[in-house]
């Protein structure tokens, strides 16, 4: 506002002019005009949403029953309850764990399709297929693949002799738990592998050259060259992969709604269940809420992250 | 320091061959210029010297050891690229200081290195910076002090100084060649501008596609174009060429297609009569009462000379003059090649016909046409 103000200051004194002419002149004005659309597109679908959520927490709304201010009761609630922490134990291992396979592999699938290789682009549309099928249905496909009876994976493994009954991917707590990670693995991959082949290609092929004369192996290229260059962007990347994953929310709910034993729910699944099968919406309200903490912290995290990179801040010293 | 030898060396890629036999002799301490146009082999060459590319036919060794299978860090060379390829993460002094950690050097040698290299490239108040804050003249520096504190057997460079402005490229150049007689490291130096190849080389290396059309000295290239194609490169502005014919009534003349006749200082053996081409330099054409009538179309003075562009028939002709003479376009003067100056060509091959008259050294033994062994 103190820098705008000056601004408008000039145009003041002429007030002979119409006020389209002086809206031209004061940048503040033409500012909010063209910003109107966009606010309110934020406001509607953003803030208020997201405020309406943060004041649902603080009552104790039911379906089909306005609720009143209750202070941090839910939240109290939630401190004592052993489903929730499990949920948060749940979802911390869940991002943890896909996250970091997700980026590990995503690399390596990066690093390998920035090589020479024959039928480039076929692999290159391969890897995005898991990323182009919606959500749901690859789901469907892994409850499939997961299924106790007609599971393919069950099926094959018998086949060579290697088990003699199916297994109950889904039926136990340790076994969901890996199955669904590995499901959020395969569906996560290509956003990682396709950003960071990205910026791969963004690297000057003479950098290579320049490390090899100078004496680098391939270990050390990559190592000195690769991961430094690549920093930035796997910051952004994984930024993103872990708010995805985080907030997971659709893969879960098909393939175990939380089972077995709330062995799989994560605080977004726990929250939609409290809310509306539960009819509690207060309570799932507040559970969201207590996601909102874990999610600014990768976000700082990411964000100090990435301001450290001095050397592509040209310029100043 | 090792001399470099080159020998019928080849590269294909794929089927399509784009250096066709080369054969290159650079002595120890010797800075040889590779030139010719774009697209000619110039960096091909040179990066199998590096060992960045396979070398398809032939062998390269550098002192007694042929590299053709070694990988580049076990060649001993350093190489300047044409973007300077610093490492945009590391400092200044990281960036000197790179190979020296990768081959494990002690850390109080490894900053003498960079210590002793900075100060002889004046980037010592910039060690500490990142690429990303150096102008484009410190960049070239930092990437030739990188190469410096190798300590190298032969320096790379491809085309070094393209990337700078006129007046940075001139101040570089000096740099350059100071530094090459100051560490007289064996160097090959590669680039498309004839004027810095003229300036820097103890021996250009004149290529044209995929072969080494001439070398020698700047001025031996100057003085005896082994064929058009050099004749032409050479020099700046370039040669004129007319086509024409050797007169065969016994009188030294030429006589252009246009019909006018040109002054030689003598007929090279078995040249009488032949389809010919007539090669003379801007700078050595004069102006003379009994000269071939011309038209002058352009004149451009630059201070220190004028350069005239005027015709004779319907060819196009340079000249450059250090007097000041007042030329008007659409004014008729009257050009004189000097005499003794004028290259012949056979207008089939494009090869030299004859020597300079003036010239009492044997041709032959200064044209090493490749593969010529
Ligand atoms: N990787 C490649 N695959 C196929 N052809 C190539 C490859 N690299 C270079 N060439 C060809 O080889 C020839 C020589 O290329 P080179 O880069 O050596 O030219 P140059 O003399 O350095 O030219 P410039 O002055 O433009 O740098 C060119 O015709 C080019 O098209
Ligand atoms: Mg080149």
């Amino acid at each position: 506002m103190n820098e705008a103000a000056p601004m408008t200051l000039p145009a003041a004194p002429i007030d002979s002019r119409g006020i389209l002419a002086r809206l031209r002149e004061s940048r503040l004005l033409l500012g909010m005009v063209f910003l109107f659309p966009a606010a309110v597109i934020l406001l509607v679908f953003l803030t208020y949403p997201l405020g309406l959520g943060i004041w649902l927490g603080f009552t104790d709304t039911q379906i089909g029953r306005p609720g009143i201010f209750i202070g941090l009761e839910n939240y109290e609630d939630l401190w004592t309850d052993s489903v929730f922490w499990l949920a948060v134990f749940n979802t911390i291992l869940y991002t943890v764990v896909a996250s970091v396979v997700k980026f590990a592999l995503g690399l390596w699938l990066a690093l390998i399709l920035n090589e020479r290789l024959p039928f480039k682009a076929f692999f290159r549309a391969i890897v995005l297929l898991p990323w182009v099928v919606p959500t749901v249905l690859s789901a469907i496909a892994f409850w499939w693949i997961y299924d106790a009876q007609f599971s393919i994976v069950s099926w094959s493994l018998i086949r060579l002799g290697i088990i003699d009954r199916p297994i109950n991917f889904l039926g136990d707590p340790t076994l969901a738990r890996a199955s669904v990670i590995a499901a959020n693995i395969w569906r996560g991959i290509p956003f990682v592998a396709i950003t960071l082949l990205a910026g791969l290609q963004t690297i000057s092929p003479s950098l290579y050259e320049a490390a090899t004369l100078d004496g680098a192996n391939g270990w050390q290229r990559f190592r000195h060259v690769t991961l430094p260059m690549l920093t930035p962007i796997i910051a952004v990347v994984m930024t993103f992969s872990v708010l995805f994953t985080f907030t997971d929310f659709q893969l879960i709910y098909v393939l175990t709604r939380g089972g077995p034993v709330n062995a799989t729910h994560l605080m977004a699944t726990l929250s939609f269940q409290r809310a509306i099968p539960g009819g509690h919406l207060g309570e799932g309200a507040a559970i969201a809420v207590a996601m909102i903490p874990f999610l600014l912290a990768a976000i700082l995290f990411s964000y100090f992250g990435m301001q450290r990179r001095r050397w592509q801040q040209g310029g100043r010293d | 320091m090792a001399n470099v030898s080159i020998r019928d060396v080849r590269k294909a890629y794929g089927a399509t061959e784009v250096i066709h036999g080369v054969s290159i002799d650079i002595a120890d301490g010797e800075f040889v210029v590779l030139v010719g146009p774009s697209g000619c082999g110039k960096s091909t060459l040179l990066r199998m010297i590096a060992g960045l590319e396979q070398i398809t036919g032939g062998h390269i060794a550098i002192g007694e050891r042929v590299v053709n299978n070694l990988p580049p860090k076990e060649r001993d060379i350093a190489m300047v690229f044409q973007n300077y390829a610093l490492y945009p993460h590391m400092t200044v002094s990281q960036n000197m200081a790179f190979s020296l950690r990768l081959r494990g050097a002690p850390k109080s040698e490894i900053e003498a290195s960079v210590r002793r290299a900075a100060e002889i490239l004046g980037l010592l108040p910039l060690l500490e910076r990142y690429p990303r804050q150096l102008s484009g003249g410190q960049r070239q520096r930092v990437a030739m002090g990188r190469a410096i504190v190798r300590n190298p057997q032969v320096f790379l460079f491809d085309e070094p100084l393209s990337n700078l402005d006129a007046k940075l490229r001139v101040a570089m150049r000096t740099e350059i060649k100071e530094l090459h007689q100051r560490l007289k490291t064996t160097t090959v130096y590669v680039t498309h501008d004839q004027v810095e190849a003229m300036t820097m080389a103890d021996k250009i290396v004149v290529m044209h596609d995929g072969i080494v059309e001439q070398m020698g000295s700047p001025l031996d290239l100057y003085d005896q174009p082994d064929n058009i194609f050099v004749a032409g490169f050479i020099g700046s502005p370039s040669m004129n060429f007319l086509k024409g014919r050797v007169a065969d009534d016994g009188s030294a003349t030429f006589r252009a297609e246009g019909g006018a006749v040109l002054p030689l200082a003598s007929v090279p053996e078995g040249a009488a009569g032949r389809a010919a081409v007539y090669g003379i330099r801007p700078e050595h054409i004069d102006l003379s009462d009994d000269g071939v009538p011309a038209e002058v179309t352009v004149v451009e003075p630059t201070g220190s000379e004028i350069q005239v562009f005027a015709k004779i028939g319907d060819e196009q002709i340079t000249a450059i003059f250090r007097e000041r003479h007042r030329f008007e376009p659409g004014a008729t003067i009257r050009l004189a090649p000097e005499r003794d100056q004028v290259h012949l060509f056979d207008a089939e091959t494009g090869k030299r016909l004859g020597g300079l008259v003036q010239d009492d050294k044997q041709p032959s033994d200064r044209r090493m046409k490749s593969g010529g062994r």
